[in-house]
């Protein structure tokens, strides 16, 4: 079977071209012949899927199918799955099996998909590279040496190598779009407090977000449709009504106006991007943009803001994890200090480890105002740039990432290296704006992304953009020929 | 900034965190360099300016006090390294 997009999937579950059985046999297939090389799955839930997708075929016989019912897809293994192993990617969590559903899990379900399984990640979300994984970094696949980038690499690689039509992802620093830009898919982070984070094992609370992957902006819109909304399990979920994503994607594109930060097009941009991203403003002006520059003269300081907040929330957030209630426990603890040491010493990854004292230093007494303090009022300065620039422009165009993807290994020895790679894609968590990466040309063969910023909550704007782009260029319809 | 040995071991102990001696090391001139990295934030000015907590500063939702979930001891347990008639197990914390 070709390459199909969610959208033609839907459409040929509906005339009846294939059931939703076959269809999520056909992916489990693809799943269990490429995973060895992609390692885009942790954990393959053929059972569930193939109980789910029976269901989903009742429904369509019976007329009662939505727009996503039988769709097969995947998620990120930060989302807790009723029954089912949940990882986040940890050995800590190796052994966890979820006792309830996280909202987008139960949302998509009601919406009728059905989970093929749980795509591999950083450890904790943490790490821009898939390396962080205890169960072995995911490749890209595009290049089987090379990252495919990170947090939620195994979902970026699934929807790349079509082993799934569409998966959930989290971003609390570029995770869904990075990625999304490393191996060539439409990935989209929502405004924060869109989607619930009820069920999402927590890494930095003000920062992260739930947010869809796929082929196509057109397949993002429907699968955000079933994850948006508030929640009120989740006390920080935004109680704004849920446009229909999908409705403006026809819009013309006349007259938007797009800034450029000049602060984005600066050094450690490889100068390929840079064209390719040129070549984009191109063609979006023959849709109807207008370019303007603009300043976000606080762009140097959202990686050093971003490692204080989220290495601090992270370190509160991780006390959880003591060997008691949950999760791994050392062998013989001598007393319950020793317990709590070993049982977090041996499980804990050594990024995860590093950023847990980093959080633990920033918030200890004496530290707290000259670092956590001061991270939180540079992050209102940031934000505020943000703002200042949508009084006078639309979007934010740049480009997602400073250079594509890079080889295993060539970065994890040294975590600043690794954490410049977020330069573009941070400030958006800071601020809580959303953002998408869409595929916008190769560079050496490998996928460049364009990363578009919104207004909060105009998401539907983002969605409208991409979809047009995609009408005039065909950057996302390409798949690496192994997995064809 | 430099974050020696003995910082690395003080915060470990505070994150409950075991480390080994031979990533002592590691960790400090990580945590060193990245702390260099954050030492940039010094050179900004933010007299009145107020943290940011929530990027929409939005207040905490109350919600009614009532009961809202089940007990659901036993299904939560089936996760728990040790447990003896719904108790968690741990080392005896005391004599």
């Amino acid at each position: 079977m070709k390459v199909k997009t969610i959208a033609e999937l839907a459409l040929g579950l509906a005339r009846g071209d294939f059931t939703s059985t076959e269809l999520t046999q056909y992916y489990l297939n693809r799943i269990k012949q490429f995973n060895n090389q992609t390692q885009a799955f942790i954990t393959i839930t053929e059972d569930q899927a193939l109980a789910a997708a029976k269901q989903a075929d009742t429904c369509i016989q019976n007329k009662q199918a939505g727009k996503l019912t039988g769709i097969p897809i995947a998620h990120k293994d930060i989302f807790c799955t009723l029954g089912i192993k949940t990882t986040c990617a940890s050995k800590m969590l190796d052994n966890f099996i979820a006792p309830y559903n996280a909202t987008v899990v139960e949302k998509l379900n009601e919406a009728g998909t059905v989970m093929l399984g749980k795509t591999n990640m950083d450890e904790f979300a943490m790490g821009s590279s898939n390396e962080n994984s205890f169960y072995g970094a995911a490749s890209n696949p595009w290049d089987l040496q090379r990252v495919p980038g990170g947090s939620s690499g195994g979902s970026a690689v699934a929807v790349a190598a079509d082993l799934a039509p569409g998966v959930t992802g989290t971003d609390t620093g570029g995770s869904i779009r990075q990625p999304a830009a490393f191996c060539g898919v439409t990935g989209l982070k929502p405004t924060y407090g869109r989607v619930s984070r009820w069920g999402m094992v927590a890494f930095a609370s003000s920062l992260d977000q739930a947010g869809p992957m796929a082929r196509t902006a057109e397949d993002t819109a429907l699968l955000l449709n079933a994850m948006a909304g508030f929640d009120e399990k989740d006390s920080t979920s935004a109680n704004q009504t849920v446009p229909d994503f999908s409705a403006n994607l026809d819009n013309k594109l006349q007259g938007m106006k797009i800034g450029i930060p000049k602060q984005y097009f600066a050094e450690g941009l490889d100068s390929n991007i840079e064209q390719t991203v040129q070549d984009a403003i191109t063609e979006l002006g023959k849709l109807g943009c207008t370019f303007h520059d603009i300043e976000l003269p606080r762009t140097k300081l959202a990686i050093p803001t971003y490692y204080v907040i989220a290495s601090a929330e992270c370190s509160s957030n991780l006390s959880r994890f003591d060997g008691v209630r949950y999760g791994y426990r050392c062998e013989n603890p001598a007393d319950l200090e020793d317990l709590y040491k070993r049982s977090r010493g041996d499980a804990f990854g050594s990024e995860v480890k590093r950023r847990i004292m980093l959080g633990t230093y920033v918030l200890s007494e004496g530290y707290y105002d000259a670092y956590y303090l001061k991270a939180q009022k540079a992050r209102r300065l940031i934000k505020q740039d943000f703002v200042d620039a949508f009084e006078s422009v639309d979007l934010i165009l740049s480009p997602t990432t400073p250079t594509t993807a890079f080889k295993k290994g060539e970065k994890s020895e040294d975590p600043i290296t690794m954490y410049m790679n977020d330069i573009y894609t941070i400030g958006t968590n800071l601020a809580g704006l959303p953002g998408i990466s869409i595929p916008a040309g190769f560079v050496g063969g490998l996928p460049v992304g364009l990363q578009l910023t919104a207004p909060y909550f105009e998401e539907s704007r983002l969605l409208n953009i991409g979809y047009q782009f995609q009408q005039v260029t065909d950057w996302h319809q390409h798949t690496p020929d192994a997995f064809k | 900034m430099a974050f020696d040995h003995t910082d690395v071991k003080k915060i470990a102990h505070l994150a409950r965190l075991a480390i080994t001696e031979k990533d002592l090391e590691n960790y400090s001139s990580s945590i060193s360099n990245i702390l260099d990295l954050v030492d940039q934030l010094q050179e900004v000015n933010t007299d009145q300016i107020s943290p940011m907590a929530h990027p929409l500063d939005a207040t905490q939702r109350l919600r009614k006090d009532i009961v809202s979930e089940k007990n659901e001891r036993d299904s939560l347990q089936l996760n728990a390294p040790a447990i003896e008639n719904g108790l968690y197990l741990v080392p005896k914390v005391i004599d």
